[in-house]
């Protein structure tokens, strides 16, 4: 089967970089899937969840926004923030939740609600980053 | 001449010294593998998004210069990014750095205003009058992406609001462990390099072409500042390696040389001694 090449990176490092079936990328207009030989593409990302499917292995990156580029059957994705499943801190993801959550709930005068709720959207797709990996373990252990 | 008391105590200072530096050389020996290791670490991004932005450029069309940050303009005002490290003690590359970017300065028939980043560069232009608009210290060895993007937004706006016409970008360069050059170059506006064309094929954007490109070169110019600042941050610190390793060696040869002086005046005292005793019992006799 036609694979396509994938490569993310941040400015700090390289995340992923690999053959494989299909990207599935939170673009700014909504989610999209790309497969090989996809036609030229730039967009913008949002802050979620991308998917990646290679031999039938789903691996799940979280993204906090940045850029996606098609061309000749590659995907390169420069991030703002990317962190693997098994790079993010749950613990920390569900204290930032919980803060948020209270931030809103409570709606003190001096915060700023558009920042309390992207916190609240970032640490909840953290989570289920984080959770898809603890739901099914890749083969192995690991 | 010295008194052997005198010497041995110069002797065990220069001693410690010897330790202090050597201790100095090998913290900054592993830092700057660090540095090293993150300034290549960064460079993947950094390729791509210039790929990126001269796939673009390619394929610009006329009428499509509204994007400020590309735009050419008469330049009244000039505004330099001075970075240097926070602290001293890395051989001549304060020295350097401030230099390249005063001389830099003096040329100019423009005003110049300055954005200074470490502490070295912020008080060297201080002392001579510089017009230091924004400054930025304790960014530590290893800043994130995030503790660059204030340094990007003043940039960009004061850029975007006509209080500069261009940008320049002034660091030290990592060659080799033995070699940091310092450079200076132009930031803003931003020129795609028309690289060889690559297949001029069209995009599909989303949301829009212009949606894209405004939101790329703020990035480029965050990425870009990122990266000079690692170089930085790796040419600090194997300038001070190097810097640390000679003052080291320069340290041993002194206590080779102070133990040779000790030894001999220490054997000019035995001998005096022997010959005033041996002088006083044959006055005896």
């Amino acid at each position: 089967m036609a694979k396509i090449r994938f490569e993310m990176v941040t400015a700090e490092q390289v995340i992923y970089s690999d053959d494989v079936d299909v990207v599935i990328a939170p673009g700014i207009d909504g989610e999209l899937a790309i497969l090989p030989n996809h036609a030229p593409l730039l967009t913008m990302l949002q802050l979620g969840e991308l998917r990646v499917r290679k031999e039938g292995e789903e691996t799940s990156i979280f993204v906090s926004g940045g850029f996606l580029e098609v061309m000749q059957n590659r995907v390169t994705i420069l991030a703002d923030t990317a962190e693997r499943a098994e790079e993010i801190d749950i613990e920390r993801a569900e204290a930032a939740k919980r803060r948020a959550e209270e931030m809103l709930r409570v709606r003190p005068a001096d915060i700023d609600m558009a920042r309390a709720d992207a916190a609240l959207r970032r640490a909840l797709i953290r989570i289920k980053v984080a959770e898809r990996r603890r739901k099914r373990p890749p083969p192995g252990g690991a | 001449m010295a008194t052997i008391r005198e010497i041995r105590r110069r002797i065990r200072s220069v001693q410690n010294t010897a330790k202090i530096t050597r201790a100095m050389e090998m913290v900054a020996a592993s830092r700057m593998r660090r540095a090293q290791e993150r300034s290549i670490a960064g460079r993947p991004y950094a390729e791509k998004m210039k790929q990126v932005l001269s796939d673009l450029a390619a394929q610009r069309q006329a009428g499509d210069e509204i994007y400020p940050l590309v735009v050419k303009r008469p330049v009244d005002r000039i505004g330099v990014v001075h970075i240097t490290p926070d602290r001293g003690l890395c051989g001549g590359l304060n020295a350097n750095i401030n230099r390249r970017t005063a001389g830099f300065i003096l040329e100019q028939k423009v005003s110049v205003t300055l954005v200074a980043v470490g502490r070295k560069g912020r008080d060297f232009m201080v002392r001579y009058g510089q017009d230091v608009r924004a400054e930025f210290t304790r960014l530590g060895d290893r800043p994130s992406l995030e503790d660059i993007i204030p340094i990007a937004r003043i940039i960009i706006d004061d850029y975007s609001a006509g209080l500069v016409d261009e940008v320049y970008l002034s660091y030290t360069q990592f060659v080799t462990t033995m070699t940091q050059r310092p450079v200076l170059w132009r930031l803003l506006p931003i020129e795609p390099a028309e690289m060889e064309a690559r297949l001029s094929v069209e995009y599909i954007y989303e949301p829009s072409p212009e949606a894209v490109l405004a939101e790329l070169l703020p990035r480029f110019v965050e990425m870009e500042i990122y990266h000079a600042i690692l170089e930085s941050i790796a040419s600090e610190q194997s300038a001070r390696m190097v810097a640390m390793r000679a003052a080291t060696d320069n340290a041993n040869e002194l206590i080779e040389d102070l133990t040779l002086t000790y030894n001999k005046v220490r054997q000019e005292m035995i001998t005096k001694e022997l010959l005033d005793i041996t002088g006083g019992a044959g006055a005896l006799v």
